[in-house]
């Protein structure tokens, strides 16, 4: 009898253990990618580099906060010439905004496990408010937060000058991203 | 009356004879433009072209299995009949074949082909610029031949038309 106590302790334990925070993430399991049309025809990529604060308890979601950053110049568009075009002043002008970020200042559960992550994305010296439903995906020790939204690449001038028209390059731009995060201390 | 192509194939060989030279100067010039809205524009056309050229060439090549080509004058040397095959023979290959190493190097460089924005052409290879930076050597090459053999060629039928004064080059040529 004596040494199922143990296991009435842990047991008791349980609760608190699920209520984890996620705060680290993961870079090598995270994935931040991009999507759009070019002529008709759909084209993708992604960054290889971006990092993340995030304080995550879903318990708690409305005291959740995120921001993530992401180094521009980690473009990749699948090909050298357009990787190098990009950074330059009528894109990103990485030279004068090397990063992008997000910052989130809402996280509203709306059943489930999807949220909704409201907040600022700045690219360029410009801001907009966008809207991100996401999936939150408990995997042990971590989780995986992924969703996407869109934006105009017009509001924050990227691609200007003979490239803003949307004929060659569409307006549209859908970020694809899937956070993965363990939990903090 | 001396034999003639049928009109349809002489019809399918006038629309694909400026529209490969076209595409072979339009290939030329986009590939040293730096990168620009124009180049992705003349890259789309040249693509669209291309797949057009491709299906054209096919329809050709079927039109020409149930209507043979007009036997070569009888007195045409043994050799110069096997040089006029073996030309009209490759030129059909690449008119297939070029456009066939294009459509591969644009998947294994990463941009689909879509015919006409429209119509999406399955990637039969995956993205890998290796095999890009290959493909792309081949259509290069591949086109350097096709350039060559079109010489030939038009220098072969204007020698039968202004020197031999035979009327090979007429019976391609549409009748007014």
């Amino acid at each position: 009898m004596k040494k199922r106590l143990p296991w009435l302790a842990a047991l008791a334990l349980i609760p608190a253990a699920q209520a984890v925070e996620y705060r680290e993430l993961q870079p090598a399991a995270s994935s931040l990618g991009f999507q759009y049309r070019q002529m008709g025809v759909t084209m993708d990529g992604k960054f290889r580099k971006f990092s993340a604060q995030l304080s995550f308890d879903p318990d708690k979601p409305a005291a959740a906060r995120a921001r993530i950053d992401v180094e521009l110049a980690s473009i990749d568009t699948g090909s050298a010439e357009a990787d190098q075009e990009v950074g330059s002043k009528p894109w990103f002008h990485t030279a004068a905004y090397p990063q992008a970020s997000f910052v989130a200042s809402s996280i509203k559960p709306l059943g489930g496990n999807r949220y909704e992550a409201s907040g600022k994305l700045s690219i360029k010296g410009r801001s907009q408010d966008i809207v991100a439903p996401l999936t939150y995906t408990p995997q042990g020790k971590q989780a995986s937060f992924s969703g996407s939204f869109s934006f105009r690449r017009s509001d924050f001038a990227i691609g200007e000058g003979s490239w803003a028209a949307p004929d060659i390059v569409a307006n549209e731009i859908r970020i694809q991203f899937n956070l993965v995060a363990s939990g903090g201390k | 009356m001396r034999p003639r192509y049928t009109r349809t194939a002489i019809v399918l060989h006038w629309i694909l004879a400026p529209a490969l030279f076209g595409l072979l100067a339009l290939g030329f010039y986009m590939h040293d433009l730096p990168l620009s809205p124009e180049k992705l524009q003349l890259y789309a056309w040249h693509k669209w072209a291309g797949v057009s050229v491709f299906l054209l060439a096919l329809f050709r090549l079927g039109w020409r299995w149930r209507h043979p080509a007009p036997p070569l004058p009888e007195q045409t040397p043994a050799m110069l009949r096997g040089v006029a095959h073996a030309t009209h023979g490759l030129l059909y290959v690449l008119m297939l074949a070029i456009p066939l190493s294009g459509w591969l190097m644009s998947s294994a460089k990463g941009f689909q082909t879509v015919w006409f924005g429209v119509l999406p052409l399955p990637d039969l290879i995956g993205r890998n610029p290796a095999l890009g930076q290959q493909l792309q050597s081949l259509h290069f090459s591949l086109n350097l031949l096709l350039l060559a053999l079109l010489i030939g060629h038009i220098g072969a039928a204007l020698k039968h038309h202004f020197i031999d004064r035979d009327d090979i080059l007429r019976r391609m040529l549409p009748r007014f």
